[in-house]
């Protein structure tokens, strides 16, 4: 059953308070909400609440075979499906617009852009390389998920260790978290995206980090993923200058919040190192 | 004050007995055994002082259609005798174009897609798509029912709905004292609201939200310092 598009009333006020630059929930309209890190019992399971909207990311590491053409890397896979446990507007089997953009969005963001060094992840060139499986579990849609699924994408892989080898000659020798420390990934810097959402009227300013309503009555919708120094990748569409800056002071901020929680999670642990 | 779970099995035994929401009479092919009330959904079991009345009661989001509820539908199609509304259930309700005050088969409202509706459900079974009609069952006056305009529509539990309902409940009466408001609540989870401003309207709406228990259960002192900090 299609989702029904809002109702009149609803689509009324919406905009009326948008004109006003007042949002249903109290944020100004450059507020992002502020993201709720929850880090699971193992390493690389990390769930991230934005407001209302929550995605659970979790990794998961093994050794394969590469393939021929590329024998020096590690290989990554993204798996986000939205099921209907986000949202009564998904249907299992079939990917909705919004799966779609996600999946664009996460591919390029955590993979193309080479936010994990691949190369790091060869054991023996040619024979064993990692493959990390990032899975992406869509539990509540609240308006905003790609920026939640981004956030929760990327710290699960800051969050991650992957259990340290020896390589002797042509021996690989994989050591167990009990005998030694795991090691964490190479990552050469932390990506976040901010999605913001843009109305037909003028003179209606556009809104950061939009709510289901907000999202579904937009005009267009500009995302924006970059780290606390550049820019990775941009979908087009007007008023972009200003908002660029914006994205940039905020990527300095989440940055700090995120390595606040990881540290505070890890000083929790127990880990001896040998 | 029990807890059941659904399929549990409750005694409750009168002369009149009266089943309320939440409770099912399961009659057995046996003859000895008669007939056996089961629970269909989790929550505290419930009963009135001289044990005639039953029921359970519980919090959900999701609404069940039963008859004699008033809800609030969006039209989603427009067929050529009646409407398709969606009142949030499993399947679309049918509203009929006739089912108006002083509606004849040449004068019948013109509700376009997307619309707002206060109607009462006149028939609900589980097989079956609910039927709605937008007029009070005795009177065939219209008393309230038929389109909503303007304002906004805010969702929450269907506990925080009934409590709203409760002319003892605190919400409400707060509201209306500081400024003038309307409000239609419908038992399937959504609440029309309407003021003057739309600042007004956005604290009708963030209160509602703050006053549900999913979102917090906050009390009179925090409403009032809530809508403080709003300035309406």
């Amino acid at each position: 059953m299609r989702p029904p598009s809002p109702s009149i009333p609803e689509k009324e006020f919406l905009f009326a308070a948008l004109k006003q630059s007042l949002r249903l929930d109290g944020r100004l309209p450059l507020e992002l909400r502020t993201p709720t890190l929850t880090f699971g019992p193992e390493l690389g399971w990390v769930e991230c609440a934005l407001g209302k909207t929550r995605v659970l990311a979790q990794v998961d590491a093994k050794m394969v075979k590469p393939p021929p053409e590329r024998p020096f890397e590690g290989m990554i896979t993204i798996h986000s499906e939205i099921s209907p446990m986000a949202s009564t507007d998904y249907e299992v089997g079939r990917p909705s617009e919004e799966e779609v953009t996600v999946t664009r969005m996460l591919d390029k963001v955590l993979r193309r852009s080479d936010a994990i060094d691949k190369e790091s992840l060869c054991i023996l060139a040619g024979q064993r390389v990692w493959h990390l499986r990032l899975t992406l579990n869509f539990l509540s849609d609240a308006g905003n998920m790609l920026d939640c699924a981004c956030i929760a994408g990327i710290v699960a892989l800051k969050h991650f260790r992957r259990p340290e080898v020896e390589v002797i000659g042509d021996e690989v020798t994989v050591h167990s978290p009990l005998e030694r420390a795991p090691v964490p990934l190479a990552i050469h810097h932390t990506p976040f995206c901010f999605t913001f959402a843009f109305y037909s009227d003028a003179e209606t300013a556009p809104i950061l980090d939009p709510s289901q309503l907000e999202q579904r009555l937009s005009a267009g919708i500009l995302s924006i993923a970059l780290n606390a120094q550049k820019e990775l990748c941009v979908l087009q569409k007007l008023g972009v200058l200003r908002l660029v800056d914006v994205a940039v002071t905020k990527a300095k901020d989440l940055h700090g919040l995120v390595e606040t929680r990881i540290q505070e999670d890890w000083l929790e642990r127990k880990v001896e190192v040998r | 004050m029990t807890t059941v779970l659904p399929g549990e099995s409750v005694s409750a035994q009168h002369v009149n007995l009266k089943l309320g929401p939440g409770l099912l009479q399961l009659s057995t092919n046996t003859t000895d055994a008669g007939s056996t009330i089961v629970s269909t959904r989790a929550g505290d079991l419930q009963h009135s002082a001289n044990r005639s009345k039953w029921w359970v009661e519980n919090n959900s989001r999701r609404y069940i259609p039963a008859a004699q509820e008033s809800v609030i539908g969006a039209v989603v199609q427009r067929l050529g005798e009646s409407f398709r509304v969606d009142i949030g259930t499993a399947q679309f309700a049918s509203l009929d174009g006739l089912a108006f005050e002083g509606a004849t088969k040449r004068n019948k409202p013109n509700l376009k897609v997307g619309s707002l509706v206060y109607a009462r459900v006149s028939l609900a079974h589980k097989d079956m798509e609910p039927e709605l009609e937008c007029f009070d069952a005795q009177t065939r006056k219209t008393e309230g029912f038929g389109e909503l305009k303007g304002g906004f529509v805010v969702r929450c539990s269907l506990k925080m709905c009934r409590d709203l309902l409760d002319p003892k409940h605190f919400l409400l009466p707060l509201l209306g004292g500081r400024f003038p408001l309307e409000a239609a609540v419908g038992m399937n989870g959504r609440v029309w609201v309407n003021a003057k401003e739309v600042k007004q309207i956005i604290a009708i709406s963030r209160c509602i939200e703050a006053v549900d228990s999913d979102g917090g259960g906050m009390d009179v002192v925090g409403v009032k310092k809530l809508l403080d900090s709003l300035d309406a």
